[in-house]
């Protein structure tokens, strides 16, 4: 048995491919983010060596600050929905006939590329023609707001799709956790005269806090590099109103060839939502 | 109990009246969606839009290219993860902890903070506009979060069949291929389909790597599309449409299988 199950050569021949393309298409390339930002290099040319200048750039770089704080917006904003999220689970989870068919009209957003989302509510942020000012209008606002387009309106205006794009998925899990509650608990405190609001606040959430401490990280982990629907609806703009970490960077390596720079704001995505990550399993102390 | 019912059909409706509109938005005519009100039914439907979308648009390009990146990718991922998981949960050795952890850590991070050396690095070996750095890219990404499903399931799985075999004589990958892989196919069809999800929505990878028409994927042609005709909002509704009617359907037959999928790999994240 021990001689067939420790075969090195099976032993390399299953981890090393998958272990090799981990090593140089992710950690590699992680290292290698931290060494260009050292760089002044446009991508093709020579690169020229200039210490921590970009980085000391970057920490002086309003743009970046602005695009950080849209960041963390988006994550405050997506833990704040995850009471929402909470309480539309607590219902479904609440033995109601159909909670099946329900569960599985959520999930349909979370099915389609960010892109055909954000193309999608393009027109229906349409100021003329989409949906929201047509039913704004049709209530009798004369001017509704211009959403994408009016920069103090634009940031919040793309919170919007991602909140509806990934509500299915923590729907889901939520009530994936609740109806594993035991429904001893339940009818104890319903027998103890525990109305359905003491039940859900007192017994149903503390049981499931593990698994919304997860979904806590999961959601600022995923605001911090979020990118797709909002490159694609506001490509950042306008201005830099809806601009985040990963278009700031994108933009400067991809869109003005300053791949040194860009680099260097790519390290600062990273030890950004690497560093946030480690503080909020501190602070929310689980070990996940 | 009307309460219950009433907060549950809103959010319905919220989530998926979208899709609907599109729907309705892809068989009009401009005049249709400038003149009327968009929450009208098209008169007559405009099929065309389709049609033109496939053809005119180039959307058929797209399509299957997006088709055989997808399946490649998975089935790479697939068979690779396995071999890992396996390694890990039935195999003797030392550094087992440490792989482990490499391929945990993976999955924290940012993908966007790789983007510029991938891009370097493909562009050394000359696979800058090759569709082989999209299904590398593809099946390296997807490995982490692939193997932390599969993890739960076979430590779930038997292990007696499997030392019966080895008993019996049989080598490891007699084992591997002949016993274990079999008893893993259900968790293989939900992490196949959750990976088909990501790699066909990928935007990034394509976005980045790829510059001739004739290797984008839809996520990125549609987008390119969109981007040309900005004012024909039918033909627009059509392209949408074409591009998630594949995981939809998908989605109709195998719904539960894909909650699954996505409630495993989540909580375990």
């Amino acid at each position: 048995m021990k001689n067939v199950m420790s075969n090195k050569v099976a032993i390399a021949l299953y981890v090393l491919p998958s272990l090799l393309l981990v090593l140089f298409l992710i950690y590699i390339p992680i290292a290698l983010t931290g060494y260009y930002g050292l760089m002044d290099w446009d991508g093709v040319g020579q690169m020229k060596f200039i210490g921590l200048e970009n980085y000391k750039e970057l920490i002086h770089d309003k743009l970046f600050w602005e695009s950080t704080w849209h960041s963390v917006l988006l994550a405050l904003f997506s833990v704040l929905s995850l009471v929402g999220y909470l309480i539309v689970s607590l219902v479904l989870a609440s033995k109601i006939k159909g909670a099946n068919v329900f569960r599985k009209i959520y999930i349909i957003p979370m099915l389609m590329s960010s892109v055909a989302i954000a193309q999608l509510w393009i027109k229906i942020f349409d100021p003329m023609n989409g949906l929201i000012n047509s039913l704004f209008m049709m209530l009798g606002v004369e001017d509704p707001p211009l959403w994408l387009a009016d920069p103090n309106m634009a940031l919040y205006s793309v919170f919007v799709p991602i909140v509806w794009q990934y509500a299915g998925f923590y729907i889901i899990i939520i009530y994936a956790a609740l109806i594993n509650v035991p429904q001893e608990l339940i009818e104890a405190a319903r027998i103890d005269g525990a109305n359905a609001f003491q039940i859900a606040y007192k017994i149903k959430v503390p049981l499931i806090s593990g698994v919304l401490k997860v979904l806590i990280i999961l959601a600022v982990v995923g605001s911090l590099k979020y990118f797709d629907l909002i490159y694609v609806m506001t490509g950042g703009g306008p201005g830099h109103a809806t601009e985040v970490m990963a278009s700031y960077m994108y933009k400067e390596a991809f869109g003005k060839f300053n791949f040194g720079y860009g680099s260097a704001v790519g390290f600062g995505l990273l030890v950004i939502s690497m560093g946030t990550t480690w503080v909020i399993q501190k602070l929310l102390n689980t070990n996940k | 109990m009307g309460v219950l019912y009433f907060i549950l059909i809103v959010v319905a409706i919220v989530q998926l009246y979208p899709l609907v509109w599109l729907f309705q938005l892809s068989l009009k005519t401009n005049q249709e969606v400038f003149g009327m009100s968009p929450f009208a039914l098209p008169k007559s439907p405009r099929w065309e839009n389709y049609i033109n979308a496939w053809f005119d648009g180039g959307i058929s390009q797209y399509f299957f290219n997006s088709v055989w990146y997808t399946v490649v990718a998975v089935l790479l991922t697939l068979i690779l993860a396995s071999f890992v998981t396996f390694a890990l949960t039935r195999m003797e050795w030392k550094l087992k902890g440490v792989v482990l952890a490499l391929f945990m850590v993976a999955y924290m991070i940012p993908l966007h903070s790789t983007l510029i050396p991938l891009f370097n690095i493909y562009n050394k070996v000359n696979l800058i506009d090759n569709p082989i750095s999209i299904i590398l890219s593809y099946t390296t990404f997807n490995l982490p979060i692939t193997i932390m499903i599969l993890l739960g399931f076979y430590q779930s799985l038997p292990r007696e069949i499997e030392e019966a075999a080895v008993i019996d004589g049989c080598s490891i990958h007699r084992i591997f291929f002949r016993i274990t892989l079999p008893m893993t196919a259900p968790v293989l069809a939900t992490t196949a389909i959750i990976n088909m999800i990501y790699n066909w929505n990928e935007f990034v990878f394509v976005n980045t790597f790829i510059s001739s028409e004739k290797w984008k994927t839809i996520t990125v042609g549609v987008n390119n599309f969109v981007g040309q005709y900005l004012t024909d909002w039918g033909a627009i509704g059509a392209t949408l449409i074409i591009s998630i009617l594949p995981i939809l359907i998908v989605y109709l037959f195998l719904s539960d299988r894909i909650i699954e999928g996505l409630v495993a790999g989540s909580v375990k994240g």
